[in-house]
């Protein structure tokens, strides 16, 4: 009976079928499961990397279709690299991405090596401490303008209470020494739970057996800290400070909700500056030449990172 | 009989085809876009006699003016079917004609009978026509505004005010008829206690992600002798648009916020100085003049309590930003014949009269001529004044690049304190310069 069938199968069509795709490589069905992923990938993500890359040596402006587009060769270029607007929107993102950087891995460090300790009430702080950066940047911008209102606000309130200084007498969002300040102070406030939690994490994975040894041999606490727990400790923050660099490199939301880019172009970082470019003057040839600029910036700057961060774990 | 009934029934439903036949199957469903604010909401209602007389259905897209532009100016160059009627700010013009996001208008106006003489002359250009000053039409002028000024009529009759201005500036505490006179009185309410609670001067367009501190800087600007371009020569800007007079506008709205506004108040635009001034915030606000009717009715600053003023004049004249929109019909639209049955019917004198009396402002002559307009409301007067003095932004179809460098030109002068009042204005002729070259015109 069982033969009869296999004869049966072999003969039908869909015997036939089954055949042929047993006749198949791996590595010709891997291609077949993978190809539509690649096509959606080339579709969504590579082609417009090379449309962008072709509109940049282009005049072309999206709400001009009518306009002939000429190639322009490397004059976007030219005009970005020698613009000292556009430098002055780089250095308050450096200023913005190395201070935001600073004060979360030193907060978030010690954050988490505080909550490393057994303590009562251990798991109801961490889920406090995390609760900021479950919150939507947009609704974070929106409501800490309202904290930084100099007239209602709380946080001029409190500062105003400890300096003994009028509320109303500063703007954290309005003044020009102040704003750059703001926006760090809140992005701090809601992104320093992160990188706890990463540090938490190369924390605990530390085995307990290390310092038991350490103990052994009197090592003080200071030198366990210096020489077990920041070097074990070292991968986990460098991977946290890749992730808050990328993702402070290209930070939007949160300052356009809280400042808007000013007063002037104070806190106008990159990504707000593009956006100006791209939408609001509709220099889509410029603006495609800017992308890839900072495209090609931030992919080198995380590729050399990268390499140092294989180093330190490969120790 | 059974063919007498069968003639009937046939005799019924000819009669039924051939009166509602034709409504119901051109019925619509017709979508406006404009900005979501008091006026839109008027419109909302007005609009409900013309979907009752024409059998068409009105929905409604409206954007918060922050986005408003940004939106809407996707959609058009997108080319997008959402909008049918596009009450679009008066800038975009040029560029939605040259686009052709919009469709000409001459024919049909010709072809209704609608006059744009019929029109407030300044409305017609600024709302209507592209190139500016030719007869091309791509909009109904659809809403008159301009940039005035609201006061706390009740704090400034009050007598122990009265009593002290006048001592220190020799004149009464009253309405200003220059910009000098209104930073007076706004420094003389900064920072006063009124009813036990500090107030402040006055609330001014500071805003800079759109287009608020333009809006509000001009203000003072045009009142100095600023000017967009060289009259006998188009697209000459040197000494136009940074000329001495210019200079001295822009470090007055400077010397203006420095001295007399709200702290905080470094990004506000539109509805910030509605909160300010309905707050009891402030003694005076800046801002478009379609709020007038809001403030009219509200219990806190209404019935009486507020006054109203055009711009004031300068040294170089008196002049005040042109707000306001115009209705297109979308060259994308599938509907375009039942978009201009709307136009048919809002350009109606009885709907524009109508248009006024529910807070709209009409555009019309008929309406804002009749004798009894002024009086109408306690701002219809100022409103009249203000509409005869009004200047507008370029509305080149590159209007969008040219506005973002005078944002920021001028809020990192005035807000951010950064150089001089010369070295912005230079940087906004710079900019502009680039932009007409881009465009090929210069």
């Amino acid at each position: 009976m069982s033969e009869e069938t296999n004869t049966q199968s072999k003969q039908s069509p869909s015997g036939n079928r089954l055949s042929k795709v047993r006749g198949l490589s791996d590595r010709a069905i891997a291609w077949i499961f993978i190809s539509p992923t690649i096509l959606i990938l080339l579709a969504i993500n590579i082609f417009p990397l090379i449309w962008t890359v072709y509109l940049s040596f282009t005049n072309y402006r999206v709400n001009r279709p009518n306009k002939e587009v000429e190639f322009v060769g490397l004059r976007n270029y030219e005009r970005i690299l020698s613009d000292s607007d556009i430098w002055i929107t780089m250095q308050a993102t450096a200023h913005f991405l190395i201070w935001t950087i600073i004060l979360q891995v030193v907060i978030g460090f010690t954050l988490a090596y505080l909550i490393n300790k057994k303590f009562k009430g251990n798991d109801l702080w961490t889920t406090i401490i995390v609760l900021p950066m479950m919150l939507s940047p947009a609704v974070v911008g929106n409501f800490w303008t309202f904290l930084y209102q100099p007239q209602i606000g709380l946080f001029n309130y409190v500062v105003g209470f400890v300096s003994g200084a009028d509320p109303s007498s500063f703007s954290m969002i309005g003044d020009v020494a102040l704003a750059p300040w703001s926006i760090v102070i809140v992005d701090t406030w809601m992104w320093t739970p992160f990188v706890m939690l990463i540090c938490l994490a190369g924390l605990r994975s530390i085995p307990d057996s290390i310092y038991e040894a350490a103990e052994c041999d009197r090592a003080s606490k200071w030198r366990q800290f210096w020489t077990i727990t920041i070097p074990m400790v070292l991968p986990f923050l460098m991977l946290a400070v890749l992730f808050r660099g990328i993702e402070n490199f290209k930070m939007f939301d949160l300052v356009v909700q809280l400042t808007g880019g000013g007063p002037g172009s104070i806190t106008e970082l990159t990504s707000i500056n593009l956006k100006r470019e791209a939408f609001e003057k509709w220099r889509t040839g410029y603006a495609s030449a800017y992308a890839v600029i900072l495209f090609v910036s931030i992919f080198g700057i995380a590729s050399i990172y990268v390499k140092a961060l294989n180093k330190v774990k490969s120790r | 009989m059974k063919s007498k009934l069968m003639k009937s029934v046939i005799g019924i439903g000819a009669l039924a085809a051939s009166t509602l036949g034709p409504s119901s199957a051109q019925a619509e469903d017709l979508t406006l876009c404009w900005a979501a604010w008091d006026p839109a909401n008027a419109l909302v209602e007005l609009s409900k006699d013309f979907e009752s007389q024409s059998g068409h259905n009105m929905s409604f897209e409206f954007v918060p003016w922050p986005n408003f532009a940004d939106r809407m100016l996707n959609e058009l160059n997108s080319g997008g079917q959402l909008c049918d009627l596009m009450i679009g700010d008066s800038q975009w013009i040029g560029g939605a004609a040259e686009n052709g996001h919009y469709i000409k208008m001459n024919d049909f106006f010709e072809k209704e009978g609608i006059d744009m003489a019929d029109f407030i002359p300044a409305t017609v250009t600024g709302y209507s026509e592209w190139p500016k000053g030719t007869p091309n039409y791509w909009a109904l002028p659809a809403f008159g505004d301009v940039v005035g000024w609201t006061y706390r009529k009740d704090w400034f009759d009050r007598p122990e005010l009265q009593a002290e201005f006048k001592e220190k500036h020799g004149r009464a505490l009253d309405a200003p008829k220059t910009l000098e006179e209104l930073k007076q009185i706004a420094e003389f309410f900064q920072e006063r206690e009124i009813d036990g609670k500090k107030v402040y001067g006055a609330s001014i367009y500071t805003e800079r992600g759109s287009e608020g501190i333009t809006m509000g800087v001009t203000n003072a600007l045009y009142n100095y002798g600023f000017q967009y371009e060289n009259p006998e020569k188009p697209y000459e800007l040197e000494g136009f648009v940074n000329s001495e007079g210019a200079v001295a506008g822009l470090e007055f709205y400077k010397a203006l916020y420095d001295c007399c506004v709200p702290p905080g108040s470094s990004d506000w635009y539109m509805s910030e100085n509605i909160d300010a001034f309905k707050s009891g915030q402030v003694a005076m606000q800046m801002n478009f003049a379609f709020i007038w009717p809001g403030v009219e009715s509200d219990p806190n600053v209404g019935g009486g309590k507020s006054g109203y003023f055009p711009n004031p004049a300068g040294p170089g004249g008196q002049f005040a930003q042109l707000g306001g929109q115009g209705i297109s019909v979308v060259a994308y639209s599938e509907k375009q014949d039942a978009a201009l049955e709307y136009i048919k019917w809002f350009a109606q004198p009885e709907v524009q009269k109508k248009w006024w009396e529910s807070g709209g402002y009409s555009a019309l002559s008929a309406v804002v001529d009749d004798p009894g307009f002024a009086s109408s409301q306690p701002y219809a007067q100022t409103f009249l004044d203000s509409m005869a003095i009004v200047k507008d932004f370029w509305a080149e179809p590159a209007y969008a690049s040219l506005l973002q460098p005078m944002q920021s030109r001028i809020h990192n002068y005035v807000i951010a304190g950064q150089g001089t009042a010369k070295e912005a204005l230079d940087g906004m002729v710079k900019d502009w310069n680039e932009v007409f070259e881009d465009e090929g015109i210069k």
